[in-house]
């Protein structure tokens, strides 16, 4: 047994014409939790759906836990959860029903099933809704539901995609806990997001952008070796028409409103500098320090080329 | 390939049945519409024409065309609404639509029956409807003297009416019936039962989970033989009441042709499922079914009279084959053995269209 979950080599997904995973090429250490960040579109369930079997890939060669897939797709099923991006348990049957469906499927028996499906409504604090219908629970009790089932029969690897977007801020950092609770037991976790914050707890972090692999690293790494460099802009009179003037400058690569302030990020030192003068063309009591970048610097790095080729259109 | 897993087929079965009889619409319909359906076709397709509104004209006046005029209104055929002068009268009312056969007897209506060679009366139809020119040619059968009263005797062909003497629809219809009502309800039931899925997204799920595709389809039809017996039984039950539909064969045998049907249609509509994207499609599809079936099963015209190349389809669909089972069976008491051809038909049927459903469903999405 490797210590690799998965390894992905040149993984490429058209449909028709568009190439909606192009060339992605990765490998995620058991026991880790490893993110998928990147907007919508950028082809974050198509990857997960080719990790599990469900896609097949135009190209490319993907093992997971040491199988071949898609060759291998059925006998790794039993070995990985999936929770799909909607609720796909069944909102016509109660939470305990839910369960106790997905725990025969995996053929479960009498005593074991019943003991497991009890011990997952307490973990996940479902046992007050336990005879409550899929389709009546909040976002944040179904998301927990689609996890006690993802992870009912043990998996060692979890795909989750995008398990949090229906949820609020609370339930968010909740399951997290119970994710990390996860990954201290040696479950492999390969979760899509697009949150920062929850990027920035991934120990491994894949940034996906119109289907390529525009940055892979720890979150930490990442920002440390962006090669990009970071103003923070203060006491700016006119904060708009300076963004409006940035945006216009070559070598800049976006400007973000915080409060009063911005933050700017340029592409290297001279784009730097440029944007220096811009500003302080622009509003003489304002200045402008080079500070350490960040996980969503990185991000906008990484997807910046669709933002320049946006803005120049 | 692995065996399929009891277990496992019981758990998607025992889900697809509780989830069932939580739609309360579904339940409604698993009874209401055999029961509606045998109701309205019951008494409403009759083929046994009666009561056509008719005119007389009686141009001859005598006590022999009296007589045969009471003798045509006896057989409760025809009632004569109008009563004219002359045959353009009787024509005229037909173009208005007041009656749809006209009787016409001539001045000279007792010469006529003595020459022999001359028809002696004349009935008019309005033949754009088959069914009842039929009815009249059955009119102008009707004897116009009886023995000894003058030697006379008009050579009207005996119709010898078997297993339905009283030509009586509803039976021809209730044993067809049975077929038509499982051919809507079964085909739907499991031509929506995993576009549903889909649409709902359980499905995504379920294909990740260790689930074959043989135990899938095995288990959604499972419920639904259930709950096509139980039609049976309904739609049988309404017969023998309402219509008094006999049941000349074996009971057991009507049973045993009818879970043949119901797996074959059960079938059908997992293929359907398998093809269609949306539940929307898969109603199309049903449809795109039921009517071919109804029209060319030989429920609704005799199969004989069909043209070859819809007979040929017609040997396609279960429906043609349930038909003729449930009449032998149920009308001239013939015996599942006696029709094992059909049987054997449905049991084909059934088990390609379960195979090609299982190998078309992929646990994939592309």
């Amino acid at each position: 047994m490797t210590d690799t979950a998965i390894v992905a080599h040149g993984v490429t997904r058209c449909f028709g014409k568009l190439r909606a995973v192009d060339d992605v090429s990765l490998s995620v250490q058991r026991g880790r939790i490893f993110g998928f960040l990147g907007p919508n579109g950028s082809g974050k369930s198509t990857t997960i759906r080719m990790l599990c079997g469900l896609l097949l890939p135009s190209a490319g060669s993907i093992q997971v836990l040491g199988y071949a897939i898609p060759r291998d797709a059925e006998a790794l099923r039993l070995k990985i959860g999936y929770m799909t991006q909607s609720f796909s348990l069944y909102g016509d049957l109660s939470v305990t029903e839910n369960l106790q469906f997905v725990a025969r499927i995996y053929g479960l028996g009498g005593a074991r099933r019943k003991a497991r499906v009890e011990e997952l409504m307490q973990r996940y604090r479902l046992t007050e809704f336990a005879e409550q219908r899929g389709a009546s629970l909040s976002g944040g009790q179904r998301q927990r539901l689609a996890l006690a089932a993802a992870v009912l029969h043990d998996p060692e690897l979890l795909l989750l995609d995008e398990p949090t977007s229906a949820v609020d801020p609370q339930n968010r950092r909740d399951f997290w806990d119970e994710l990390f609770a996860l990954a201290a037991k040696g479950t492999t976790i390969l979760v899509s997001t697009h949150y920062m914050d929850e990027a920035e707890r991934c120990h491994q972090l894949a940034i996906l952008d119109r289907g390529r692999l525009s940055a892979l690293g720890s979150p930490g790494s990442l920002a440390a070796e962006l090669p990009a460099i970071v103003l923070q802009v203060d006491g700016l009179a006119a904060p708009r028409r300076t963004t409006a003037r940035l945006n216009r400058s070559e070598g800049v690569l976006s400007v973000a409103q915080i409060g009063a302030g911005l933050r700017v990020l340029c592409r290297d030192k001279k784009a730097a500098s440029n944007a220096e003068k811009i500003i302080m063309g622009d509003d003489s009591a304002a200045h402008a320090d080079v500070v350490g970048a960040n996980l969503e610097d990185v991000f906008v790095h990484a997807t910046s080329h669709r933002l320049r080729a946006a803005s120049h259109r | 390939m692995h065996l399929p897993s009891l277990p496992r087929i019981i758990a998607i079965a025992g889900k697809e049945l509780r989830q069932l009889l939580r739609d309360r619409l579904t339940v409604g319909m698993v009874i209401g519409v055999p029961t509606l359906q045998i109701l309205l076709f019951g008494f409403a397709i009759n083929t046994d024409v009666r009561h056509l509104e008719a005119g007389l004209v009686d141009a001859a006046h005598t006590q022999l065309s009296t007589m045969f005029v009471s003798r045509l209104t006896a057989t409760q055929v025809i009632d004569i609404v109008t009563v004219g002068t002359t045959p353009g009268d009787l024509v005229d009312a037909m173009r208005r639509g007041d009656i749809s056969v006209g009787v016409v007897i001539p001045h000279d209506f007792e010469q006529r029956l003595r020459r022999r060679n001359t028809p002696a009366a004349q009935i008019l139809v309005d033949a754009s409807d088959p069914i009842i020119l039929a009815a009249a040619r059955q009119l102008a059968q009707t004897p116009i003297r009886v023995r000894g009263d003058g030697g006379v005797v008009s050579e009207t062909i005996a119709v010898d009416a078997r297993y339905n003497p009283e030509r009586r629809s509803a039976v021809n219809i209730v044993p067809g019936l049975i077929g038509v009502i499982l051919t809507l309800t079964m085909v739907l039931f499991t031509a929506m039962a995993i576009v549903r899925e889909r649409e709902r997204g359980n499905l995504e799920f379920l294909i990740t989970t260790p689930v074959r595709p043989w135990e899938l389809m095995l288990a959604k039809i499972l419920p639904y033989i259930g709950i096509g017996l139980i039609q049976v039984t309904l739609v049988l039950l309404l017969g023998a009441t309402i219509f008094n539909v006999p049941i000349r064969g074996g009971l057991l045998d009507v049973y045993a042709a009818a879970l043949l049907f119901v797996a074959a249609s059960l079938a059908l509509g997992l293929v359907i499922s398998t093809l269609a994207k949306t539940q929307f499609q898969a109603m199309q599809l049903t449809i795109f079914v039921f009517l071919p079936s109804i029209f060319l099963s030989g429920f609704m015209f005799p199969f004989a009279g069909m043209p070859r190349l819809a007979q040929q389809i017609g040997e396609f669909l279960p429906l043609t084959h349930f038909v003729r089972l449930s009449r032998g069976i149920v009308l001239r008491g013939a015996t599942l053995g006696e029709l094992s051809v059909e049987a054997w038909s449905l049991v084909v049927f059934a088990g390609l269209a379960l195979a090609v459903a299982a190998l078309r469903f992929r646990k994939r999405l592309d």
